[in-house]
């Protein structure tokens, strides 16, 4: 069997599964946030009763993170409806915005927060709870109802994914990141190309890339259409999670034998660094076949580029340079917003790096622009902005406005393209 | 679930890749869809997203939608795990979606939740139906018919996830297979 398979079967209580199997399975973590909680809920209090409790209140992980900068009434009233429910369940794993608990995006926080374990069933209200892949547990999007039923329930019917293996070899060369090597994936099976299936991420050169990177390729699985990405944990991965969490776990792992749908091979070694044109994540081009093109802004945060490794690349480029043009930070976390004070490249922080700079100012953690929200959320586009965003999606509209571009990036991308204000190679700064 | 076995009406057409921003944009994921007035409200913003220029889809006067079928091409519903997309569509009035093939979670909510039918083609509808067209979409049969020249398109059989479909979503099956309590 394959990991996801493994996982899977374990969480069924089954000796084994296949691909297309559809199995009951327990659930590990539950997650959800303020943009679909209070739906969820509102789905179990409907299904299960007004007085019914949580199928397990340690399993129940509510990170509001998606409108929390925002003076828009619903998105206020959604937060209050997760801290009434939090307090009628007395749930431990809550962090609540305007408080001290209050940590920022989700999927950055997750692994940090020591909620993601290897081996585990994590289900999620969100498409990019495939991020958790990264630390070998089987990590997946889910739906209010689906999530409601979960609350309640523990388990969900779910269909055993076929697994697709992407072998990553080679040395990673310079002002290459994680980020490139996912947007190339991506760009050669197309949007639709892992529609159901696992994609398994292997091979030296992700073995040497650190848990920050790793949770940028699995976080984009989903725009390849992916249920899941996975990466096995190995001893970095266990070093990581063994910090953050007392509760015991199992590591599983692929059989040399297992059966996969199809395998790509890659020599990072070949690989350039590239951007997905608007408007869709496939739609791969070179970064330095893009030189002519003028943007008006660079966004550097979200799950997928927003976490302190991104702009540990960011600050490379910028530092002792100046940006071109407006120039947006969302660090994903409130971790992460320190280690932009505690990080330091020659002795100067990252922070005061993007500052010299000529940054706009530092927005606090939150998903912010990356996903558009409510009209007055930072960094949102408005008019025929063309953005250059380390963020994951470039749909028609995704930042706000229907009329602005979106080309995706790697924060060194990003980074070099801030300093000229056009797409710009980081290899060439 | 809609337990119609016949669907009849105009049917609006979509390409490939139909995405999750385009079939209510993040902006309007402030409402809850648990409650009636916002579950309405998502209705009138279903394809808010389409670019400017298109024809409106919820055009009438009380903001639901003349279009009880929308065809699509590839990867219908990508994107995002936002159950408000399926709900919105069938808030507004849309009984069914057929498209050439879908997301693994748009097409998992429009089961769970029951709001809509995802169906699959054999052929690529988009290219034969314009929007406006009248069809008739038979579920039982797996067909549906162009009214203008009573040319029939075969659907695909609905599969694994038939017995979810006809108990009425997700938690009606699991009731009556008694995974939860009645």
């Amino acid at each position: 069997m394959t990991i996801t398979e493994k996982i899977l079967a374990k969480a069924a209580g089954l000796s084994s599964v296949k691909p297309g199997d559809n199995i009951w399975v327990n659930a590990d973590i539950l997650l959800t946030h303020d943009v679909c909680g209070p739906g969820t809920i509102g789905i179990f209090k409907r299904e299960f009763g007004a007085d019914a409790k949580v199928f397990d209140k340690e399993k129940i992980v509510i990170i509001p993170d998606h409108y929390i900068y925002t003076k828009d009434q619903k998105a206020h009233r959604n937060v209050d409806i997760l801290r009434d429910f939090v307090k009628e369940q007395n749930l431990p794993c809550f962090y609540n915005p305007g408080t001290d608990s209050y940590c920022g995006v989700c999927h950055v926080a997750m692994p940090d927060l020591g909620h993601v374990r290897p081996g585990e069933t994590i289900f999620g209200t969100d498409s990019h709870t495939c991020t958790h892949g990264a630390l070998g547990a089987f990590s997946t999007g889910i739906g209010n109802t689906d999530a409601g039923f979960i609350m309640g329930a523990g388990k969900l019917l779910i269909k055993v994914p076929e697994t697709i293996r992407f072998v990553l070899d080679g040395e990673m060369p310079d002002f290459l990141s994680a980020k490139d090597l996912i947007l190339h994936m991506i760009g050669d099976i197309g949007v639709d190309g892992a529609t159901y299936c696992a994609m398994e991420f292997t091979g030296s050169a992700i073995k040497s890339l650190s848990i920050d990177e790793r949770c940028t390729i699995c976080n984009m699985a989903v725009e390849a259409g992916a249920k899941n990405g996975i990466i096995a944990a190995d001893e970095k991965a266990m070093e990581y999670v063994s910090g953050r969490t007392k509760k015991p776990f199992e590591a599983l792992y692929s059989d040399d034998d297992c059966v996969v749908k199809a395998e790509y091979r890659y020599d990072v070694s070949k690989l350039e660094p590239v951007v997905a044109k608007p408007h869709l994540p496939d739609n791969k081009a070179l970064v330095r076949e893009c030189k002519d093109i003028k943007v008006d802004h660079v966004y550097i945060g979200s799950c997928t580029g927003g976490k302190l490794e991104d702009f540990y690349m960011a600050a490379k480029i910028m530092k002792g340079r100046k940006v071109a043009v407006r120039t947006l930070i969302v660090p994903a976390t409130r971790h992460v917003e320190q280690g932009l004070f505690d990080t330091k490249i020659d002795g100067q922080s990252l922070r005061s790096i993007f500052e010299d700079a000529g940054v706009d100012p530092i927005a606090p953690p939150s998903c912010a622009a990356c996903l558009g929200g409510p009209y007055d959320t930072f960094g949102r586009t408005h008019g025929e902005e063309v953005v250059v965003s380390t963020t994951n999606r470039n749909f028609v509209g995704r930042m706000g406005s229907k009329k602005s571009m979106i080309y995706l990036a790697s924060p060194y991308t990003a980074a070099a393209t801030s300093l000229t204000g056009y797409i710009t190679d980081p290899r060439d700064i | 679930m809609s337990k119609e076995s016949v669907i009849k009406g105009p049917v609006y057409v979509l390409e490939d890749n139909v995405d999750t921003d385009l079939l209510i944009p993040a902006c309007y994921l402030n409402l809850v869809p648990t409650i009636p007035e916002e579950y309405r409200k998502l209705g009138s913003y279903a394809l808010a997203g389409l670019p400017d220029g298109c024809i409106k889809f919820t055009s009438n006067s009380d903001g639901s939608t003349p279009y009880p079928i929308i065809i699509g091409g590839r990867n219908f519903g990508c994107g995002s795990s936002r159950e408000h997309a399926p709900i919105a569509l069938g808030a507004a009035g849309t009984k069914a979606v057929v498209a050439e093939s879908y997301a693994r979670i748009f097409f998992r909510n429009s089961v769970a939740t029951g709001e809509i039918y995802p169906l699959e083609s054999e052929t690529r509808l988009c290219d034969c139906f314009k929007t406006g067209d009248l069809a008739e979409l038979n579920i039982a049969k797996s067909t549906i018919t162009r009214i203008s020249d009573g040319k029939v398109f075969s659907l695909k059989p609905i599969g694994a996830v038939a017995p979810v479909i006809a108990a009425g979503g997700m938690f009606a099956y699991a009731r009556e297979i008694g995974m939860i309590k009645s």
